[in-house]
């Protein structure tokens, strides 16, 4: 498992997964900026479009937008090939900038496995932001779906746990 | 492998079992007696276990004694990686951005100041 890099132990900044319960995965990191910059960096098309497809794994955004208030709607279009897009859409349920932001997401593939409903709160602290980005999925299985199909979901064991595990399986 | 694996994981004493797992191959008894569980519920445990790929079963004297399989954890593991990945590319991508966006605004202030 990736250890986390000494810099980033000690500003806070290394990516943490965990899944809280059966249909709750929270992702925590610290960025070096206001909470209102991030949070524009969040939900303005043309900024999210800049940083918000991984670029190594060759993904785009191809379409984004964002009418940022409650009741609101967004889409995004992202992947590899803008004929057979990825999407994820759905509607803002509270918009209190800079510090929180509550909204729904169905992943348009598996729209059978319904809204997931996401919770991300920017707490700035001497400049720098600690964000939490809260998913909770409308089942167990729309969470391990999500997992299986390839989507960035992840789990709650921590990773030394399961480095160890397999490590131990190497022997 | 399917999505059973992180269920399979996800429950707490099922974890146990594959944590004790690791020190060798057991028996149900056993199992439950380390870990404190009845019986039925360690056969109940690794009866999901065992559908997963996690867990495989061995006859063994009198016994049958249950064992890991290393394949679905490495393939699991696997996954792990990358989602944290994909999430701290993103973050760091966001990070060059609100790097460019202080320098813009840092720029502006002073502009306005003048």
């Amino acid at each position: 498992m990736p250890q986390a890099r000494a810099g980033e132990e000690a500003t806070g900044a290394e990516t943490r997964v965990e899944r809280r319960s059966e249909r709750e995965l929270v992702v925590t990191r610290t960025l070096n900026g206001p909470a209102r910059t991030v949070f524009e960096a969040w939900t303005k098309p043309e900024l999210l479009t800049r940083w918000w497809a991984p670029k190594s794994l060759g993904v785009s955004l191809f379409e984004c937008t964002s009418d940022l208030r409650v009741g609101g709607v967004y889409r995004y279009a992202f992947g590899r090939d803008p004929k057979n897009p990825e999407v994820f859409s759905g509607r803002y349920l509270e918009v209190t900038p800079p510090a929180r932001l509550v909204l729904t997401q169905l992943y348009e593939r598996m729209r059978e496995a319904g809204e997931a409903v996401i919770t991300i709160t920017f707490e700035e602290s001497q400049g720098r932001t600690r964000l939490t980005l809260h998913q909770l999925f409308p089942t167990k299985e729309a969470l391990d779906g999500a997992v299986a199909s390839g989507m960035e979901r992840g789990m709650r064991e921590t990773f030394e746990q399961l480095d160890a595990l397999v490590g131990s399986l190497h022997q | 492998m399917g999505p059973n694996l992180f269920a399979a994981l996800g429950e707490p004493n099922r974890f146990r079992i594959v944590e004790l797992l690791r020190s060798g191959p057991r028996a149900v008894n056993d199992i439950g007696s380390r870990l404190k569980l009845r019986q039925s519920q360690v056969s109940q445990h690794l009866k999901v276990l065992k559908e997963t790929g996690l867990v495989h079963a061995e006859p063994r004297a009198q016994q049958r004694l249950y064992g890991l399989r290393a394949q679905p954890l490495k393939q699991l593991q696997g996954w792990l990686d990358r989602y944290r990945r994909i999430w701290e590319q993103r973050f760091e991508q966001l990070d060059e951005l609100v790097e460019e966006l202080k320098r813009e605004e840092k720029a502006d202030a002073a502009g306005k100041s003048r």
